[in-house]
Formats: C-alpha cells, structure tokens, sequence
C-alpha cells in the first residue's frame, strides 16, 4: 500500500482539530435528558464507525492474505486489527461516559453494550490464537481464517441483535438515531468529517506500526 | 459430496469402537447434573424456570464443547493426513458438522432427561424446546468443530479451544436461552418465530463460513 504522501495526515489533523473545536463549541439540539451529552455523537459514534471501517479493511486483507500467501499482507492484516481494537476500545471507554450520565451508570447492560464487549472479546481472541501459533506460514493462514470469523460473529453482535432486543441505545430497540432529530443537518457537518478523522489517524498509525516492525524484521 | 456419507459411517464406528470416550462424557453431563441438583435441590424445593434454563445451557455448553473439542484435537497426525489424502475438504468439514451436530443433540437430549429426573420439568412447550435443541445443537456444532480445526494447529490446542469457542458461541446460546424462556413459559409459537429464523441465520452463516474456510485450515 503506498501511503508515502503527507497530504493525508495533514487532513487527519484538521480534520479533528475541526471536530474538537466544533464539536465543543458549536450548538446542538435542545433535548430532553440527552442535553449537552449529545456531543458523544461527535466522538463515540465516529470511533466505532472508525473501528468497523478499520477492521473490514483488516477483513480484505486476510482475504489477500489466503489468496496469495506469503506476500507479507498479514502484517496489514493483523495492525489493522489492532488498531481497530484500539478504537473499540475508546469507543467503549466514551460510551461508559455518556452512559454514566444518560443512563445513570456507566455498565447499564444493554444489548449494544455487551454485544460490543463481546465483539471485542473475539478480537482479544484473534491475538491469542495469534500469540499460540508458532510458524510464520501458519501464523498468516490460520489467523487470516479467524479474522474472517471474527468479523462476521462481530456484524450481528453489533449490529442486528441490539436492534432486535429491547435496547435503549439510540438506534436500536425502536429508538431514533441521530436521523430522526431535527437538527441533524449541522451536526452532520461534524459527524462525518470525524469519522474520516478517526479513520484517517488510524491508517496513520497502522502505517507506523507496520513500518517499525518491518524495520525490526529487517533488522534482525 | 459423495465422500460424506462413508466419512459419516467412520465417526459412527470410530465411536463405537472407543466406547470410553461416549461414557465419559455421559458421566460428565451427568456429575454436572448432580452438582447442580445438589447445590440447588437441597436447599429449596424448587427453583425458578429461569435458573432451570440458565442451569442447562451451562450444563450443555459444557458437555458439548468437551465432546465437540476431540473432533480435530484428538487426531493424530498421520491419521488426518490420510483422511485429507482420500477426502475432499468439504466433505470432511460437513461430515464433523452433521456428526457433532447429532452428537451435541443426544448429549442435549440427555441433558434433559436427567433435569427432568433430578431438578423437575418446568418446560411447557416441549416440540418449541425441541425444535429449540435441534437449530442449537447443529449451531454449536457448526462454530465448534470449525474452531476445534483452527485450536488443534496451535501450540496450546486446549486453552486457544476455549479462548476462541466461547466468543464466537455467545450469539448462538443468547438465542437459545431466549427461546428456551419461551418453550418453559408456555409461549405462542408466534412468539418465538423471531429467534428462531435468527438462529437459523446464525447457523446457516457459520455452517457457510466453515464450509468456505476449513480448506484453507487443512491445507499445511
């Protein structure tokens, strides 16, 4: 992959110095018990949509990995994956926060909650099984078929069952997401710019950290 | 797909013949019935549907992971290599999926009995807990004899098995222990279509995935 420009990461700045100004700053619909923690949208949201786009990334490229071994596409592969985790992770993290102040306490045990702590448990998973493998060759297949499992047991946790189940996250169980509000418009000039951020910083440092592991592997 | 049927007369035998292995596992489920009657039963007379059921998916989890687990662990190298050698991929995956699907159904059915002997039977519906047992068992068995091939290519099968099978069976048990609350409260079966055309999505994906991704596995 060439990802030797600058150009890019110069927009991933902007783009989230844009979002934190704005973000915080600008106005946002008046709504009853959601408030000012209707900011999140700015934040949480992005940084799934961030870690979903990042891990179907991780997906084609284990499908690469399967059909052409050997061709080092596993290590994209797998700082994809990681990656990803990260913003799952701090998904997660700023999700606990508006909960704690929508919802009365951080872990309220709903669907989308513990679908999306599942999910990331199948990731945690991926690097375990990575972790047991012991040849290089074998590392790359196996993995790569776990990660295609992965991805697809993560869709429904996510995804369909929070909808089907009386969730009380927004945008699953009945309730709106963000389309049904009025105003949606404006914030939907901060929304979108914030998940080409989250996503563009996380290309940044998939691109680092294959960078440095391969000059570790050249090294030794 | 001609090679299933004759792969499918080999498990029968090969169980068959290391009876053993099918008593241990019925003593298994039943000690595990036993502790549950005795650190329950005693103490009260009666426990509620809903500890019934929580109490079963766990005894058949269980029970199902340990006999579905030998299914790649326990085969010797050279074994497999022959089988890979006579057979094609796909009739080896679909021949262990029908296998443990039938497998995990008797072991459920089993499970049952032995509730009903021991703890009592609050299950008023007993064709939607059936029809129930039936979509998991084949569910089960599809995710686990798909991750039990990956497990037994890792260093440390046993843990990377049980790492990797619980994730990936949380959808699949969540749907079960939905509609087994249904069948014990005596629910309209209209009730219960929901969950189970989504159980049968379930099924149908892993069996898919495991059908497209055990030739990758195998091939090494």
């Amino acid at each position: 992959m060439n990802l030797k420009k600058h150009w890019w990461k110069a927009l991933a700045i902007v783009l989230l110095v844009y979002v934190h100004t704005v973000g915080l700053l600008a106005e946002v619909p008046r709504l009853n018990i959601l408030n000012e923690t209707i900011r999140a949208l700015y934040f949480h949201v992005p940084m799934w949509f961030g870690m979903v786009l990042l891990y179907a990334v991780s997906v084609y490229y284990a499908i690469l990995c399967l059909r052409k071994p050997g061709q080092g596409y596993d290590i994209w592969s797998v700082n994809f994956a990681h990656t990803g985790t990260l913003l799952g992770i701090l998904g997660i993290a700023t999700g606990m926060l508006w909960a704690n102040y929508t919802w009365g306490s951080p872990w309220h045990g709903d669907p989308k909650q513990n679908g999306a702590a599942i999910a990331l448990l199948v990731y945690l998973a991926y690097f375990v099984l990575r972790g047991s493998l012991e040849s290089e060759e074998q590392k790359e297949r196996l993995s790569a078929v776990y990660n295609l499992f992965a991805f697809a047991a993560m869709i429904p946790l996510i995804f369909i069952i929070p909808r089907l189940t009386e969730s009380v996250h927004p945008g699953s169980g009945g309730n709106p997401g963000f389309n049904a509000y009025d105003l949606d418009s404006r914030m939907r000039l901060v929304f979108y710019p914030a998940v080409i951020g989250w996503f563009l910083v996380g290309l940044w440092l998939v691109n680092i950290r294959v960078r440095v592991q391969q000059l570790n592997k050249s090294n030794s | 797909m001609k090679g299933i049927l004759p792969l499918l007369s080999k498990e029968l035998k090969l169980e068959y013949r290391k009876q053993s292995t099918l008593a241990g596992i019925a003593l298994y489920l039943f000690s595990l019935t036993f502790i549950c009657y005795l650190t329950f039963k005693l103490k009260q007379q009666s426990i509620q549907p809903v500890t019934w059921s929580a109490l079963f998916w766990l005894v058949i989890l269980f029970a199902v992971m340990n006999s579905v687990a030998k299914s790649f662990i326990g085969e010797r190298k050279g074994l497999s290599i022959y089988y890979y050698y006579i057979a094609s991929p796909q009739a080896i995956i679909i021949s262990k999926i029908i296998y443990n699907a039938v497998l995990a159904f008797v072991l459920s059915a089993i499970a049952y009995f032995l509730f009903v002997v021991f703890i009592g039977n609050p299950v008023q519906d007993v064709f939607l807990f059936f029809l129930t047992l039936v979509l998991t068992s084949w569910g089960l068995a599809s995710s686990l004899s798909f991750i039990s091939a990956i497990a037994a290519k890792a260093s440390n099968s046993h843990v990377v098995m049980a790492v990797l099978s619980f994730p990936a069976l949380i959808a699949v048990l969540l749907m079960a222990i939905r509609l087994s609350k249904n069948a014990l409260d005596g629910l309209d079966f209209s009730v219960s279509a929901d969950e189970l055309y989504n159980l049968l999505a379930i099924n149908c994906i892993s069996t898919a995935l495991a059908y497209v991704l055990f030739p990758y596995i195998w091939r090494s």
